[in-house]
């Protein structure tokens, strides 16, 4: 019944920015090039906090950037520019 | 050439600081005594540094400035932290009467719980962009004027970079000065090793920068001296306005913080010259009227010399005036205190039970003595008496030797003095050693200061009451002896003899032969007296003799007069006769009218008067 893992496993992302900050704009890269090379990310939601500002009240976030892995449980956070490419996809592989 | 040098220099530089807030204005903080240190508060929309150590009171400080602005003014804060949970923290408050939660539900003060979840994951460098433009969001829906970062340096560190975490610091430094939000961050100094002037240990080095970026920097120490911890606080820096650079000792207590020094200050109370009753009628008389009103009285002597028994006169003198009082013991329980003082005739007991008199019994608490204070003036604030009694003040103090407790004595005294509350503290000191008054600092304050001691003597042992000092007023400066009994306290005056101060049984036995002495000389002077009246007596009648005589002698002149007057007298009219009897001749008609004329009549008239 269950279909074995396949390699590349499916993630639902979002990742808090601050506009144009290098940080952020590292971030952004990033995380597009770890999906593609390890993850079928279905969707990386990009939030703006300079822009809306309330969200990041909601997901509770401090610093930017910040990833969060909605999908699969458990909840991920991952803070960074995600320059740390080992760190990140251990991380978004965790079970 | 030098004026127009400098004059350039000067213009420059105050062009320079009307571009960045010409004049510092200020937040009042609420905290006691530090409003008044620095002239008004922190300074407002620039940045405030308060370091300290562990349990210092960084939050309380911080969170203390956020709720008077926002519950007194209605100025709404925000508060960022870093290291305790929101609900920590409003329980926290909580301690101090500070309802957070109401502050949070009316929109003035806004938390953000800015921890990192363990299990978050670092992976490259992270910046605090997004947080600053979530709290400008935030400030302006709320309209907040005050933000504090609390414990920064916990986020920070995860930078492990201190290059980085300067340029985080100076990214709020500069979001506050452009939002023109008045920040204060608080940061961990670190344990602090007890070096005096050690502020800062090597843990801190790498935010030392800080201290240098800020305006204004808050030091807060917890440190302990002699087994004693106690809380000061220091201002290092104040960018554009005086400040008293002093570290002044601080109190956490039921209100929040609280300087309970406020530095050198004039010395400025009300004085009074009333008089109130020592409770003591003799002693009164010692002090001429008694002690005065709002003053300080010290009543020392070694354990078991009615220190207490004094202390209890006085308070009952208060109450049966109508004053309210307070009555603190440290040695005894109040009902003991009531039944013992019964003893001697003093009752408290109805006072007690109008309210009047409210008893405090306590063990000194903690070695904390500005915690011991801050209770101790909280009790005063709650009953608001007029006459208060501290047994004894030792207490207090006599586990400290550090200026600390002397300067928190001095400072609740002081206190006590500017609410014109009549104090007697009593103090256990054995002999008349001023080490310990000196220690403690109170025999300088006391305005009052009577000393009882023992006098070993004949196998007895005696009370006496000496009265140290007493400003403004004259008194005896003799010692007099104090005895109890149950109809009551009574001092009566002692003997010096031979060298010696005379008490109990010697005294009885010398007043005896005082009397005994007494009564010899005084039937020796009566003797002597007589003898004296007597011989008075002769010489009022030798005089008497002395006056007849004189009389006599009088009477014996007068008659001699009147014998020689009458026979010249018997002379001439003998003559004149004689003529007469002759029938005289022509010669003889002639000579008769001249012995009739007038010259001659008044010659005989004035004879007569000399005679009669």
């Amino acid at each position: 019944m269950t279909a074995k893992p396949k390699k590349k496993v499916k993630l639902k992302l979002r990742l808090y920015v601050a506009g144009n900050a290098a940080n952020s704009v590292q971030a952004i890269a990033n995380v597009r090039a770890i999906c593609e090379e390890h993850f079928d990310a279905e969707q990386v939601e990009i939030v703006d906090l300079l822009e809306f500002p309330a969200r990041g009240l909601v997901d509770g976030i401090i610093v930017t950037p910040t990833l969060i892995r909605l999908f699969p449980r458990p909840v991920q956070k991952i803070i960074g520019n995600l320059s740390d490419t080992s760190k990140v996809i251990l991380a978004l592989s965790f079970k | 050439m030098a004026l127009e040098a400098t004059i350039p220099e000067k213009k420059d530089a105050l062009v320079k600081s009307n571009a960045s807030h010409a004049v510092v204005t200020k937040l009042p903080t609420g905290i006691g005594g530090f409003d008044e240190i620095t002239d008004g508060g922190i300074p407002r929309h620039r940045t405030t540094l308060v370091t300290g150590g562990p349990g210092s009171g960084k939050t309380v400080f911080a969170l203390q400035s956020l709720v008077y602005g926002a519950s007194g003014k209605g100025e709404a804060g925000m508060f960022v932290a870093f290291e305790e949970s929101t609900a920590q923290i409003v329980a926290n408050a909580g301690t101090f009467g500070w309802d957070i939660n109401a502050l949070r539900r009316k929109k003035k003060l806004f938390f953000l719980d800015a921890r990192l979840a363990p299990e978050t994951v670092r992976a490259g460098e992270f910046d605090l962009t997004g947080m600053l433009g979530i709290l400008e969001a935030k400030a302006s829906e709320i309209g907040a004027k005050q933000i504090v970062f609390d414990g920064i340096d916990v986020l920070l560190s995860l930078l492990d970079d201190p290059a980085l975490e300067r340029r985080e610091l100076y990214r709020i430094r500069d979001w506050l000065s452009r939002t023109g939000l008045t920040g204060v961050i608080t940061q961990k100094a670190g344990a602090d090793p007890d070096q005096e002037g050690g502020e800062l240990n090597a843990d801190t080095q790498r935010y030392n920068h800080l201290q240098f970026m800020v305006d204004c920097v808050v030091i807060l120490r917890h440190k302990v001296v002699n087994g004693t911890a106690f809380r000061t606080l220091r201002v290092m820096k104040y960018r554009g306005s005086g400040f008293s650079g002093d570290e002044f000792p601080i109190t956490v207590g039921a209100d929040g913080m609280l300087l309970t020094h406020r530095g050198p200050q004039e010395l400025r109370y009300r004085v009074s010259d009333e008089r109130v009753s020592t409770g003591l009628n003799r002693l009164d008389h010692m002090l001429r009227g008694g002690f005065h009103r709002g003053s300080n009285v010290l009543i020392s002597g070694a354990p078991g010399t009615a220190k207490s028994t004094l202390s209890g006169l006085f308070a009952e003198a208060a109450c049966k005036r109508g004053e309210r009082t307070l009555y603190v013991s440290f040695d005894e329980g109040a009902d003991q205190i009531v039944r013992n003082l019964l003893s001697v005739g003093v009752d408290l007991a109805p006072h007690l039970k109008s309210g009047l008199l409210e008893m405090y019994s306590t063990r000194t608490r903690g070695p904390n003595i500005e915690d011991q204070f801050g209770d101790l003036r909280a009790r005063v604030r709650a009953h608001d008496p007029q006459c208060l009694v501290i047994d004894p003040l030792s207490a207090l103090s006599t586990k400290l030797s550090h200026l600390a407790s002397a300067d928190a004595t001095q400072q609740f005294l002081d206190f006590l003095k500017t609410q014109g509350i009549t104090v007697v503290n009593t103090s256990l000191m054995d002999g008349l050693s001023t080490d310990e008054a000196t220690a403690t600092g109170i025999s300088t304050i006391a305005d009052t200061w009577i000393h009882l001691s023992y006098l070993v003597q004949d196998g007895e042992r005696n009370r006496a009451l000496t009265i140290v000092k007493s400003r403004g007023t004259g008194h005896s400066n003799q010692v007099r002896e104090l005895t109890l009994s149950d109809k009551g306290v009574t001092l009566t005056d002692v003997f010096v003899a031979q060298g010696k101060v005379l008490m109990g049984v010697a005294r009885w036995e010398w007043e005896q032969a005082a009397q005994t002495a007494k009564g010899r000389t005084d039937a020796a002077t009566d003797l002597k007296r007589l003898h004296l009246e007597l011989s008075q007596a002769e010489a009022v009648a030798r005089l008497q003799v002395v006056q007849t005589e004189i009389e006599a002698r009088a009477a014996e002149i007068e008659l001699l007069a009147m014998e020689t007057g009458s026979a010249s007298r018997l002379l001439v009219t003998g003559q004149a006769t004689m003529r007469k009897l002759r029938h005289a001749d022509d010669e003889g008609a002639i000579t008769v009218p001249q012995l009739v004329s007038p010259p001659m009549r008044a010659g005989k008239k004035r004879r007569n008067g000399v005679a009669s």
